[in-house]
């Protein structure tokens, strides 16, 4: 035993070779290697990207940026040979038409109405959005029930303040989309969750409905809701009797998306542990305050990302109103690119090319901050 | 949130409009709302749409704004609602237009089972081709052979193949889903021959690269009379429809013009003095005052004028009068005498 011990006792008694210093772990190069080319497949799938970049990102920089026109005053601008040079986008044509792309065909002597409706709603989701702004219970009350009636007076018109009525036949353009998706997503997040709420009660008449109402409105796809709305219901009223035609597609939008947002809620609801119900009524909790207090704070922070995903679903699907004569951003720009004023081989892709970047600003934005609001939210369960 | 809710509900819902518009009574309707509902297309070149102020313009447009000033005497009373294709009829069937101006094509179906009249035709309409230039073709006769760009599934296809068969000649489809994409094709050279009615042609040349290297051929080879349409059953309200476009044409056909309408009132033509009211109770007849063509001619002038306005000359689309010429000048325009 002792003996072999011995044996196997081991002195080093010279100095080890230096080894060689390791490969480059810092630096560019060192991250490159590590990232794109650690192995074949990497490799070829990083070139294959890189060509793909290659061939794609410089045509569309020369034609959105290098070869664009940005000032003129008609067609004669953006061609190319009254240029003399290759034309890319006629930006020049979404800076003539950029009145009408925000505020439609609203009056031109009543249109600081609209921009004081864009103010208080930013103010509005500034608000909300802005989590340790003061006083938020009464932000909350501003962005649900004083922000929808000073809209409705303002861009409606309002006599007592002097302000005439514009009729909605009027309004367009950003305006337009707004006011559609606004209305959808205000609407449809208290809704959704009565509705959540409905469709889990104990109550058996409004489990019913909510099942009913939240299955049928999932049933038909919006498009056939705003073509019931818009080219049907006429011929069910009475001669003579007319529904507004922006009202009509603005109710269809918010129950629609109630019907979404109320499944998106029913997700959190039901993944909340039985324990936290339990718990709430040992406490002798009543059944608001339970929902108040314990569960829908809860349930609500898992749904996020579903709930930001419903918003900009809805925020992209108002572009369908335009297919029942609302003019919203897209209805616009259509109508304004067959004008012989600006007919040029690239209007067409410049105006839609505005829309886009218009509606990636807007959905990345909210995308953002979910994102924000998520991680700010769990907080309490990160390790 | 339900307050709110109740009070969006109230404010819009005081714009739902109870006019009660009983078959004989448009125009009673139209006066006391004090505003003409007029259905219109929001994106047709030349024929309406909305400038950079927002503004409506063309010559659809002009022609609801003709109906407001023999109302109202004011071109500005109208209210203008965008219809597409699909739900323009049923607006005026419900009552929610008073009068429908939107290229509609005057048919017997539309004419009978829809219920409607087409009171006037204030533009001729066709299906024409459009080729270029170095092809060095003067006549659709003599496109024998020739590729022809074409929009899938509408009655340009049929025609299409109508013509070609009925003048015994080779061609060859190039179909596309959107009139975009079949004049892009076009453009690019797919095809020798683009064809659509001639009215868009001139509005698709300009988008073209060259616009000066196409010509639009002279045969039209199909019929698509446009027109403003009302509700069948309500005969006055159609007869200061078809008026509003006969006052019109009898003012070109007479020399009276938008600028020179006041110095006509002393005029020693009669019929001049039928026309603008200073002899005769022609206006009364038909539930407007006598001077209504003067009205008319003063805030948006004859036909000639609001034609070349808009879609002629005078605009960027450079269409010919054609067949929208008075009957004088060999065209089909003709206003039935005023007397």
């Amino acid at each position: 035993m002792n003996a072999a011990t011995e044996t196997l006792h081991f002195v080093r008694n010279e100095q080890v070779e230096a080894a060689p210093p390791p490969r480059l772990v810092r630096g560019p190069l060192a991250w490159m290697r590590e990232n794109l080319f650690s192995s074949i497949p990497n490799a070829l799938l990083t070139l294959a990207t890189i060509y793909l970049l290659y061939v794609i990102v410089p045509p569309v920089l020369r034609f959105f940026i290098l070869d664009a026109v940005w000032v003129g005053v008609d067609r004669d601008a953006c061609r190319a040979e009254t240029v003399g040079r290759p034309v890319g986008a006629c930006w020049a044509f979404v800076a003539d038409k950029i009145n009408y792309f925000i505020y439609g065909s609203y009056p031109i002597p009543e249109r600081w109405r609209v921009d004081v409706f864009f103010v208080l709603l930013a103010i509005g989701v500034a608000w909300m959005l802005w989590l340790n702004a003061p006083r938020r219970g009464l932000g909350a009350i501003y962005f649900f029930v004083v922000l929808p009636i000073l809209s409705v007076l303002l861009l409606a018109g309002f006599k007592p303040l002097s302000l005439p009525p514009v009729q909605t036949s009027l309004w367009g353009g950003v305006l337009v989309t707004i006011v559609v998706s606004a209305v959808g997503i205000v609407f449809s997040l208290p809704f959704g969750v009565l509705l959540a709420l409905g469709r889990r009660s104990k109550l058996p008449i409004v489990r019913l409905f909510s099942v009913v109402f939240i299955e049928f409105v999932r049933g038909v796809p919006l498009i056939t809701v705003l073509f019931m709305a818009n080219t049907m219901l006429p011929l069910f009223l009475s001669e003579g009797v007319t529904i507004d035609r922006l009202m009509r597609p603005l109710v269809g939008v918010a129950l629609f998306a109630s019907a979404y947002m109320a499944e998106v809620v029913r997700g959190g609801l039901q993944a909340m542990p039985k324990g936290q119900y339990e718990g709430a009524m040992a406490l002798g909790l009543s059944y608001p305050r339970m929902m108040y207090f314990i569960i829908l704070p809860q349930a609500l922070r898992i749904v996020i990302p579903g709930i930001v995903n419903t918003f900009i679903g809805l925020f992209k699907d108002t572009t369908l109103v335009a297919i029942v004569g609302i003019f919203d951003l897209i209805r616009t720009i259509e109508a304004s690119r067959v004008d012989p004023n600006w007919a040029t081989p690239t209007t067409s892709l410049t105006g839609y090319a505005f829309a886009a970047v218009f509606y990636f600003l807007c959905c990345w934005g909210m995308s953002r901050y979910s994102l924000g609001v998520e991680r700010r939210l769990a907080a309490g369960q990160k390790r | 949130m339900k307050k709110a809710l109740v009070t969006i509900a109230i404010g819009l819902a005081a714009s739902v409009a109870a006019t009660a518009a009983s078959a004989q009574a448009t125009l009673n309707a139209v006066k006391q709302r004090g505003t003409l509902q007029c259905g219109a297309n929001p994106s047709l070149a030349g024929f309406g749409v909305p400038d950079a102020q927002g503004n409506w313009t063309g010559l659809d447009v002009e022609f609801c704004r003709a109906i407001s000033a023999a109302i109202f005497n004011d071109p500005n009373k109208v209210r203008f609602i965008p219809l597409s294709a699909k739900d323009r009829f049923t607006a005026l069937q419900s009552g929610e237009i008073d009068v429908l101006v939107r290229n509609s094509t005057a048919t017997m179906s539309r004419d009978t089972s829809l219920g409607l009249d087409f009171p006037a035709i204030n533009y001729f309409d066709g299906q024409g081709f459009m080729v270029r230039k170095t092809l060095g073709v003067a006549s659709a006769k003599e496109l024998s052979g020739a590729s022809v760009c074409t929009q899938q599934g509408t009655t340009t296809e049929l025609n299409l193949a109508d013509f070609f068969r009925a003048n015994n000649l080779k061609y060859e489809v190039v179909a596309f889903a959107t009139a975009d994409e079949t004049f892009k094709a076009y453009d690019a050279g797919r095809c020798d021959a683009f064809t659509t009615d001639a009215s868009g042609l001139y509005a698709e040349r300009l988008k073209a690269t060259n616009p000066d290297d196409h010509i639009v051929l002279p045969e039209i080879i199909s019929k698509e009379p446009l027109g403003p349409v009302v509700r069948h059953a309500d005969n006055q309200w159609g007869d200061i429809v078809r008026w509003t476009h006969f006052a019109m044409l009898n003012a070109e056909e007479l020399g009276i013009t938008k600028a020179n309408v006041d110095q006509m009132l002393k005029s020693d033509n009669p019929e001049i003095k039928r026309l603008l009211g200073t002899e005769g109770k022609y206006g009364e007849a038909i539930g407007l005052t006598n001077d209504w063509a003067y009205r008319i001619i003063k805030h948006v002038g004859n036909y000639g004028e609001s034609f070349e306005r808009n879609v002629g000359q005078g605009s960027r689309l450079k269409i010919q009068r054609g067949q929208n010429a008075l009957w004088t000048k060999g065209g089909l325009q003709y206003g039935l005498p005023v007397r």
